[in-house]
């Protein structure tokens, strides 16, 4: 009887236990290579730097007070999301049109150009970017020389080092997540739904506005979501568009943390555009989550 | 002249044909029912009628017009669609009206409009209910209360019941029939269910592969199929060889142990064709032995092996003793419950 008890709450124990210790390997690799250098990059944020005597392991907010009260990290920050909102805005409105071409396109273009749209995302983001530096860069700039030898601009269309170009560039990077974003929502869609609000009398763009819109919205949302977090914390196409002249939050921390080799104050800007970040996607996530809780589950 | 008029219709897919030839004329008021297995064509012509497909060839005529050039916008026709299609961010009373709104009927009067769709199908307080949070039996109700509400010239129905499961098909299917004839609207539906089609039409159209194989009321397509296809699709059917005896005085139709007078205009070998209930147990006729003996509650089914191929008979459960299984029995029916077909002939 008690040997019984015993093997039934032993195996209950061993029932319990068996979940964690089948995600330990998992839990050990997120520990190990995720939650340990966070806090110990939110620590360095509190340590003392000089430029003799390197870093002190000691706990000052010097750092949070350079941040707070030097105008140039209120701008650099400001900067960042300006470029990473225009960004989404642009993948936004070029890209919920491309899902919905692409999704209406029949079976072999349809592939076709989905493979288009998702090639280059087996290219490197660098690679993708010189393009555009190629295109566009100064005087030998493609572009630049064939718009001005056509005699239609004077000087050559700014773009290297500037926020256009950034924009330009981190929005054509991020535009698959957009499109792929959507096209998820738009394969919820009844493909009969279009003809239902036709034989109810609506026009065709009425359809897109009133039937299709609505329905494709939270795909949209999420889709900023990704491209926003993505743009605001991209790190190679500002640095090769923007340069040194034009930092955003992740090129100076780079800058500080390799060239200045002030880690103290690179992991303050790291840490701080982490916590921006994490507050906009969550707070946009559950506002998103509850205006469209009625309507989609 | 017919209210709805289809004038040799046919829709061809690259080289694939679809429908063909596909001429009917539907009376105002009346319901139609389209009838036939998947692929054969029916919900192909609903799409032709609702204007999102183009017929190849052919006309289409409502009223005396012509159809084919007007836009399905335009065509003012009510449509439910097999997957109810419903307008997913919007509540029912958005959803029903929707096509209101789109002809610009006023605010106080579209509002009363829903609310009496609404109350017709039997949905009275759920004005405010996202789709989402309704039953998928709620759901085709909003879906016929948002086609009827804009008073369409023509329902069209496709396969509005089949996802719904078998005791709310039945009662959908007679709640469908008396909102259908109070209104008076004039029907087409799409099934592949020939009790509903049977239940609901006042004339069907049997369809296989593209093509019309019957036309006509429902008694008549289960009573007098005009071709072995229907029927075999409308019920169970038995199928018997027999032969026109010319050398007997007078001409005999013979199958098996199974004669009666030949009747007139046929000769040498023909299909008998007989619904299973209307096969009796009697002294004298075609023999056969029972193979199984099936209860139903309501009625007998038996399967039997007779001289001329295995049979299947329906007798009903009226207290009567039935013979068991293994027993050799005699099969009789009368001479007006068969249709007669000559054999490899079309018909």
């Amino acid at each position: 009887m008690t040997a019984a008890t015993d093997a039934s709450t032993q195996a209950a124990s061993s029932e319990t236990r068996a979940p964690w210790a089948l995600t330990l390997p998992a839990l050990m690799l997120f520990v190990g290579v995720l939650v340990i250098p966070l806090l110990m990059t939110v620590m360095l944020s509190f340590h003392d730097w000089g430029q003799y005597k390197g870093i002190e392991p000691v706990f000052i907010l010097k750092n949070w007070q350079e941040i707070a009260s030097d105008p140039y990290y209120a701008e650099m920050f400001w900067r960042t999301f300006r470029i990473a909102l225009l960004a989404t805005l642009i993948t936004a409105v070029l890209g919920a049109p491309e899902a919905y071409i692409l999704n209406r396109m029949s079976g072999r273009w349809k592939g076709i150009f989905l493979l288009l749209i998702l090639g280059p995302l087996l290219i490197s983001v660098v690679a993708r970017t010189l393009g555009w530096a190629l295109l566009f860069g100064g005087n030998n700039g493609l572009v630049n020389k064939l718009l001005m030898s056509l005699g239609l601009i004077r000087a050559p269309l700014p773009f290297m080092f500037t926020e256009t170009g950034m924009v330009v560039a981190l929005a054509h990077v991020m535009m698959p997540f957009m499109v792929l974003s959507v096209w998820a929502a738009l394969q919820r869609v009844d493909p009969q739904i279009e003809n239902a609000a036709m034989s109810l009398g609506a026009g065709a763009f009425t359809i897109i506005r009133r039937i299709i819109l609505p329905q494709i919205i939270p795909g949209v949302l999420s889709g900023a979501i990704i491209v926003f977090s993505l743009s605001a914390s991209a790190f190679a196409t500002p640095a090769i568009i923007g340069g040194r002249r034009l930092k955003v939050a992740a090129t100076l921390a780079y800058d500080e943390f390799l060239n200045t080799l002030n880690w103290p104050l690179g992991a303050a800007v790291a840490v701080l555009l982490l916590l921006a970040l994490v507050l906009i996607v969550v707070g946009s996530n559950a506002l998103i989550e509850r205006r469209y809780a009625e309507v989609f589950r | 002249m017919a209210f709805l008029e289809l004038d040799r219709v046919g829709k061809q897919f690259g080289s694939q044909t679809v429908v063909e030839d596909f001429s009917l004329a539907v009376e105002r008021g009346e319901f139609i029912s389209f009838l036939g297995p998947s692929g054969c064509g029916k919900t192909t012509t609903l799409q032709m009628i609702a204007g999102f497909l183009e017929p190849s060839r052919g006309a289409i005529r409502l009223d005396g017009r012509d159809l084919t050039k007007v836009h399905p916008a335009k065509r003012g026709l009510g449509i439910v669609f097999q997957s109810y299609a419903l307008f997913p961010h919007m509540t029912a009373a958005e959803n029903v009206a929707f096509g209101l709104e789109m002809r610009g009927v006023k605010r106080e009067d579209r509002a009363k409009r829903v609310s009496a769709a609404l109350v017709m199908v039997g949905l009275a307080g759920f004005e405010e209910r996202y789709p989402r949070r309704m039953s998928g039996g709620q759901q085709q109700r909003v879906a016929l209360a948002r086609a009827l509400v804009i008073q369409p010239s023509v329902l069209l129905l496709d396969e509005p019941l089949s996802n719904l499961d078998a005791k709310l098909r039945e009662d959908m299917q007679i709640e469908l029939r008396q909102i259908q004839r109070t209104i008076g609207t004039t029907t087409i539906l799409v099934t592949h269910d020939q009790n509903e089609a049977m239940s609901l039409s006042d004339r069907i159209v049997v369809m296989s592969q593209g093509k019309i194989e019957q036309i006509g009321t429902p008694q008549q397509t289960y009573e007098r199929p005009a071709s072995a296809f229907v029927s075999q699709f409308l019920g169970k059917t038995n199928d018997f060889a027999a032969t026109i005896d010319r050398t007997a005085q007078p001409a005999r139709l013979v199958a098996g142990s199974w004669h009666a007078p030949a009747p007139a205009g046929v000769s040498g070998a023909v299909t008998i064709s007989l619904r299973p209930e209307r096969i009796s147990f009697a002294d004298a006729g075609l023999a056969a032995k029972i193979i199984t003996r099936i209860f139903q509650g309501n009625h007998w089914l038996f399967q039997c092996e007779t001289e001329c191929g295995p049979a299947i008979v329906i007798r009903q459960n009226d207290g009567t003793p039935q013979p068991t299984e293994g027993e050799a029995v005699r099969l009789a029916w009368r001479v007006e419950d068969m249709s007669l077909r000559t054999s490899g002939g079309a018909a």
